[in-house]
């Protein structure tokens, strides 16, 4: 009974952010309490469904692009002709990283305007860091003696990376990933400051007229988003990390 | 035919292999031995050129090791790594079919290469093929390993500690496993063993090794009779030596004429359980028979006792 009661409530959680985007109007009761002067209880600027749709699409964009390049820099990195690059790439992750969301999109503006465009730049630089650093100590900590058999069996350097770095490394850089994209979700809210269509313009709108369902509305349906897609990678990670009889941290 | 000339590799200035050669015959097994962190694993690497050697040259057949790209040497060299190092992701049939994938084998050819050799390490093809490693015990892993090392038919193998995790039943198969692959591909074969029983039986010629340098390469008699110093005669075992000199006779070589009273024991035993066998039931001589089932002759305790010293 235990097993499957988590399996029960995230099946329950999907169910009702599904029902919820699809016909909010079923809502409307629960979050009239929460509006005063006969304001609108449900989002009613555009379509709940088209938002999350967009705010997903921003978040799976800058995700692809940073999983790409951080995979990438940590591969170049791990190669002996690249180690040199370690210290510098590390460096500018770091920046992307500790630089605010709001600078970024701050400065991005100028150069390339309003709507989607300085989001996923916010997003792409933000979610480098925890990709690039679990590749980065997956492509370090292969078993030595694994390694050291597949370059007696004879494998080119491709094909060890191919074959047998990048999947054994793949249920560390999938946390990586996982990390990236619950930062994106949150994240991505902000977006909406500088027009972007995300689920923060439902967010940003409550909070200008005033309207808490509205606030509410928005921040639960990220909140459920990044649990439900946290919970998705962390199986397809322990199921990747149980093939290669590895115990998932 | 594995030529190693005047090889050393140091690391950080301190020689790990300090200077050794020594030449291995086609088709036959060298087996090195020594202490731990005496280089018996560095040299080995830098026969298939895992590890660069700082001087020196290796041979295979008369080329110099360096005249192919090193992944191509090493797809034609198998290779038992210490410690198997089975690939992790990989299903114990892939794991089998490394290098014959690499070499571009088609896909039925390595799928009955692959089953023959699991039938002969006794790992049903069905039902371990599809598994991963971590499925099996450490002694099928280990057994695993050499057949991956066996799969592409390699003329040369080089075999580092491969049968460590094995019990006593499935090590000695093991053993006469190789040994029948040995001679029916006529592989050379070089093999690493902390394990003098091993060594003896199964080396055509060992080395011993100690702080990098090669004390002594030669015959295993030779080695039990005459070892070249002090630290040879402590790793051959002065106590075991005797007998160890019986194991590599057979008894047909002891026999004399004579009969003796019951079971007879078969000319292709090897001399030492012909002794045991005496010692054992306490008879002064045992009756002989060779493989058609003839009487030969019998061995004595007294003749065999003989023998237990080097001539
Ligand atoms: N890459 C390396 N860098 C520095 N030292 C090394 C390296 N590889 C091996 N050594 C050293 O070389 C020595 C010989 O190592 P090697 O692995 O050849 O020993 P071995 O005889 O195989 O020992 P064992 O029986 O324990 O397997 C050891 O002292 C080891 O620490
Ligand atoms: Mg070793």
């Amino acid at each position: 009974m235990r097993a499957w009661l988590p399996a029960l409530l995230r099946l329950a959680l999907l169910v009702l952010l599904v029902v919820f985007i699809a016909s909010p109007g079923w809502f409307e009761p629960l979050l009239r309490p929460l509006t005063e002067n006969g304001a609108p209880a449900i989002y009613n600027q555009g379509s709940l469904l088209t938002l999350t749709l967009l705010h997903l699409r921003t978040v799976l964009v800058a995700t692809v692009a940073a999983t790409i390049v951080a995979v990438a820099l940590a591969i170049l990195v791990t190669r002996p002709a690249g180690a040199e690059f370690l210290p510098l790439s590390r460096s500018l992750v770091n920046i992307g990283q500790t630089f605010p969301p709001v600078a970024v999109l701050a400065l991005a503006v100028p150069a390339v305007g309003f709507g989607e465009k300085p989001t996923l730049i916010a997003l792409f630089l933000y979610g480098l860091l925890p990709i690039f650093e679990n590749a980065l100590t997956a492509l370090t900590t292969l078993p030595g003696n694994v390694m050291e058999a597949a370059r007696g069996a004879g494998m080119t350097g491709w094909q060890r990376l191919m074959k047998v770095e990048l999947p054994l490394s793949a249920p560390v850089i999938l946390g990586g990933i996982r990390l990236s994209v619950v930062i994106s979700l949150a994240t991505a809210t902000i977006g909406s400051t500088v027009a972007a269509k995300t689920l923060g313009e439902v967010i940003i709108a409550g909070l200008i007229s005033n309207n808490l369902a509205f606030v509410l509305q928005g921040g639960l349906i990220v909140a459920a988003l990044a649990v439900l897609i946290y919970d998705g990678l962390s199986a397809i990670e322990r199921y990747a990390a149980r093939r290669m009889g590895r115990e998932a941290e | 035919m594995i030529e190693i000339e005047g090889i050393t590799k140091r690391y950080n200035g301190t020689a790990v292999v300090d200077d050794v050669s020594m030449i291995v015959e086609p088709r036959t097994i060298a087996v090195i031995v020594g202490t731990s962190g005496s280089g018996k694993t560095t040299l080995l690497r830098m026969i298939n050129r895992l590890v660069e050697p700082t001087a020196g040259v290796i041979k295979l057949d008369g080329a110099d090791n360096r005249s192919l790209p090193g992944y191509q040497l090493r797809r034609s060299i198998g290779y038992a790594i210490q410690g198997h190092g089975l690939f992790p992701h990989r299903t114990v049939a892939q794991n089998i079919g490394t290098v014959p994938l690499l070499l571009g084998w088609d896909k039925d050819r390595i799928k009955a290469r692959v089953e023959e050799l699991m039938t002969l390490y006794q790992l049903d093809p069905q039902a371990y093929g599809p598994r991963y490693p971590h499925e099996l015990s450490g002694g099928q892993q280990q057994r695993v390993g050499v057949a991956r090392a066996l799969a592409a038919e390699p003329n040369v193998l080089l075999m580092d500690e491969p049968f460590g995790a094995l019990d006593p039943i499935i090590r000695t198969k093991a053993q006469e496993d190789l040994l029948a692959i040995q001679k029916r591909f006529g592989t050379t074969i070089v093999l690493v063993t902390h394990d003098m029983e091993e060594a003896v039986h199964m080396g055509d010629k060992i080395a011993v090794m100690d702080a990098g340098k090669l004390l002594q390469y030669a015959r295993p008699a030779e080695i039990l009779a005459r070892p070249a110093n002090g630290f040879v005669e402590t790793l051959v075992g002065s106590s075991e030596r005797p007998f160890r000199l019986l194991s590599l006779g057979r008894v047909r070589d002891a026999v004399e004429p004579g009969g003796a009273e019951g079971e007879a024991i078969p000319g292709d035993a090897s001399q030492r359980d012909a002794l045991a066998e005496l010692l054992w039931t306490g008879r002064p001589a045992l009756p002989v028979k060779g493989a058609d089932g003839k009487p030969l002759g019998r061995v004595t305790v007294e003749g065999l006792v003989k023998r237990a010293r080097p001539a």
